[in-house]
């Protein structure tokens, strides 16, 4: 391909998938795409299936139909192990660090791959602890020891070792007081400045649309509405109808 | 008085001190093996009934490397090196995939393959046990009392082995994939870990270690095929009493029954010494079932 | 309901009159599940009583709850797989039943059957009567779960997330249902589908954090400014 037809090419491209939980029908025909480089928000209320879009990109689940692409090449079925080395990072709700692994630890996991100089890590590690200092502090703590707020940082950074091109963000905000929410919208932003693209599921509906270029809006195991972030309002009649009571 | 310093005169003190000696030797050779097997159990959910077998495989594999060769430490290395890789392919092979099943497949599976070595052994090698010889013989002095070396060299050599595999897992890059794998295999996946040649290098190390005690232990009894059996079993007891998946619980738990039964057996005969871990298991489950060297659950 | 340190119901008061339909709503970890664990006996409670018909029920066990006349259906499907769809609702018609006799052939049961026929009708699966229950769809299984619930003869009906995974016709098949049935009974449900909610609810409970956040008809809540900061998460 030529350099502007990749250029052209989405990031990551999910194709009408179906995924079932047993017999739980949880998407019906979901269809987004996120391209380089970008933020997207996909909001929705608990239970229309934003998670279980994330786990199908991620390779965590495989979709019964349908198809996932990652910089046009098809990754459905590969194990997610083989996907986290090629770009896709994620990022889970209940973040699920190694709790009995320290904060070193945890970050090596990302860290050790191969084909990545020895300078190379320790520039990560240096720029990962720049942006978490609390991190930095707490080192050789074992993970389960860190706060809420601290365990959400430490999952984005160990998300952040695996030079990702694209990282799926699964509520990162949910339980975290406001002065932590404000952190993550800025390493939102760090983020997007890197370039790395980014999924959001939120249902925090303002930080959403202000860190996302485009969102995507799921009912019931589908996409029901598209469009550029800036198009919407908090307190828009399509927001209330898909999220509000 | 008298029936004081009576009572004083009459315990055993020096068979107390070669028990212990022997309690020791015997707890280092059953943590090797329950350390592999509670390896394997907490990375992959998986009841190795084999552990015995690769145990077994281990020492044939010494006898005929011994008798080639000539030298024990060679035996030592190429049987640890071979089961290993024996062991990898059997998971690759036979456990795989069975992955996701109902645990009760792997147990019939790993249960399948024990009754298949022994009686590969027993075809292969026939019925009458083999004799490794000791490579240090002789006897060293503890006050008035004579202890074989070579015991000594066991317990050494096999706590080496163990705090070996512990450095390794604390330090080593792929000892953290094996840690990580054992927390949270979804997440370690996400995080570009091979969770299935993770799973593969955990039994074919389970399976080293359980070689390695074959070779070790042999020069003490016997070799004969269904050597595994009463050590898998005593394995498996030390892995619930210290709780499953816990290798610092496995090696305490190991050391804890090999020393009571050691000193039970002052009074009554080995056979009937063994008791002693049943019983250990029994109240284990009764009173902390978590295991007896895990902090109380909350 | 306090689980070691977390305080997962503080100090919730609810009433439920007879006759209701009454929807639980409220974000993940809000407390709803815990509720009905406590109202169905899954959970007993720190403190606190829970009064059914002005008796204290507080700490029964399940089985006596459903035998006091609470039914209860499950998120996750919890029917009989290997049984037909009329084996099922029978078995849980058979419940009400005090009698034991050993020796009858359980075809004897002539009105047992009958009622577990008319149960399946009220739940729309009268033609899937003799088809085992692990063929059906995903909505089928969960009208069922209700279907079981229903032959219990309960007084109070809890569901819980009934529409979960499924797709709109099927959810719009699933109203209509317990719209049908609730003329007898009083309803409670937990769910995410707000839609759902305020077209089947007369009145709505919101949790949050453990604690009731707003109660009201579904228009109050809807124009009720703390629950459109919940939700939206201002």
């Amino acid at each position: 391909m030529t350099a502007s037809a990749t250029a052209k090419v989405p990031l990551v491209e999910v194709e009408d998938i179906h995924t079932f939980y047993g017999k739980s029908h949880i998407l019906h025909g979901v269809s987004l795409q996120v391209g380089r480089g970008e933020v997207v928000g996909l909001l929705g209320r608990n239970g229309v299936g934003k998670s279980t879009t994330l786990k199908t990109i991620m390779g965590l689940v495989n979709p019964s139909r349908g198809r996932v692409r990652f910089e046009g090449s098809a990754t459905t079925g590969l194990p997610a192990h083989r996907l986290a080395r090629i770009g896709i990072a994620y990022v889970p709700e209940d973040r699920r660090i190694f709790r009995l692994l320290t904060v070193m630890e945890n970050l090596r996991t990302g860290l050790d791959r191969r084909g990545v100089s020895e300078a190379r890590k320790q520039e990560l590690l240096d720029k990962v602890f720049a942006y978490f200092p609390r991190l930095a502090e707490r080192r050789n703590q074992a993970g389960g020891t860190l706060s809420g707020g601290e365990q959400q940082m430490l999952a984005i950074a160990r998300a952040m070792m695996l030079e990702p091109k694209i990282i799926l963000l699964d509520e990162p905000t949910e339980g975290l007081m406001p002065r932590m929410v404000s952190q993550i919208r800025e390493i939102i932003e760090v983020l997007h400045r890197e370039g790395v693209a980014i999924l959001l599921v939120e249902q925090n509906v303002p930080l959403t649309l202000e860190t996302s270029q485009r969102v995507y809006i799921m009912e019931k195991g589908v996409v029901r509405h598209q469009c550029a972030a800036s198009e919407l309002r908090v307190n828009d009649a399509v927001i209330h109808q898909y999220l509000g009571v | 008085m008298e029936v004081i310093s009576d009572f004083f005169q009459a315990i055993p003190y020096d068979q107390i001190l070669i028990q212990t000696l022997n309690g020791i030797v015997t707890g280092m050779i059953l943590a090797l093996i329950a350390s592999g097997l509670t390896l394997i159990f907490g990375i992959m959910d998986v009841v190795n009934f084999a552990h015995g077998e690769l145990f077994m495989l281990g020492a044939y594999i010494g006898v005929v490397v011994l008798a080639t060769s000539g030298s024990f430490w060679l035996a030592l290395v190429l049987a640890t090196l071979v089961v290993a890789i024996i062991g990898a392919a059997l998971q690759i092979t036979t456990l795989r995939p069975l992955i996701g099943r109902d645990p009760l497949t792997t147990i019939l599976a790993t249960f399948g393959l024990s009754l298949v070595l022994q009686n590969y052994a027993l075809w292969q090698f026939g019925p009458v046990a083999r004799k490794i010889q000791e490579p240090i013989t002789g006897q060293f002095t503890l006050f008035y009392l004579e202890y074989p070396w070579y015991r000594v060299l066991i317990a050494g050599l096999s706590a080496a082995i163990i705090g070996a595999f512990w450095l390794f897992l604390k330090y080593g890059t792929y000892g953290i994939w094996i840690r990580a794998t054992t927390q949270d295999r979804v997440m370690a996946q996400a995080m570009g870990i091979p969770v299935p040649w993770v799973h593969t290098a955990a039994f074919a190390i389970g399976a080293g270690m359980a070689a390695a005690s074959g070779v070790l232990f042999a020069p003490l009894v016997g070799v004969n095929h269904s050597m595994g059996i009463d050590w898998v079993l005593k394995a498996f007891i030390v892995v619930v009493v210290g709780g499953m998946g816990n290798l610092g619980g496995s090696i305490a738990a190991s050391i804890f029954i090999s020393l009571l039964e050691a000193y039970a057996s002052i009074w009554v005969s080995p056979a009937q010494a063994v008791i002693v871990s049943f019983v250990v298991l029994i109240l284990t489950l009764l009173f902390r079932p978590t295991g007896l060297f895990v902090p109380t659950p909350k | 309901m306090r689980f070691g340190g977390l305080m997962a119901l503080d100090h919730v008061n609810f009433e439920i009159q007879r006759g209701e339909i009454r929807a639980i709503i409220g974000p993940n970890g809000a407390g709803k599940s815990t509720f009905f664990n406590c109202l169905t006996g899954v959970l007993r409670p720190s403190e606190g009583r829970i009064l059914f018909n002005g008796e204290n029920i507080t700490g029964f066990p399940p089985n006596r709850i459903s035998q006091e006349g609470i039914a209860r259906s499950y998120q996750i499907t919890n029917i009989l797989p290997n049984a037909t769809t009329l084996e099922n609702v029978r078995i849980a018609a058979q419940s009400r039943r005090h009698g034991w006799s050993m020796l009858a052939h359980h075809s004897a049961y002539h009105d047992l059957i009958g009622k577990a026929r008319a149960v399946l009708e009220s739940v729309g699966l009268r033609s899937k009567a003799n088809e085992l229950a692990a063929n059906l769809s995903h909505g089928e299984q969960r009208n069922l779960e209700i279907g079981i619930a229903l032959a219990t003869e309960p007084e109070l009906l809890c569901l819980d997330e009934p529409t979960a995974g499924m797709s709109a016709a099927e959810t719009h098949d699933t109203m209509a249902l317990v719209r049908g049935i609730s003329k007898n009974l009083t309803i409670l449900i937990v769910e995410h589908d707000m839609k759902v909610v305020m077209e089947l609810a007369h009145r709505i409970t919101v949790f949050h954090y453990g604690r009731v956040l707003a109660e009201g008809t579904p228009a109050e809540i809807q124009q009720n400014p703390r629950v459109q900061e919940v939700y939206l998460k201002t």
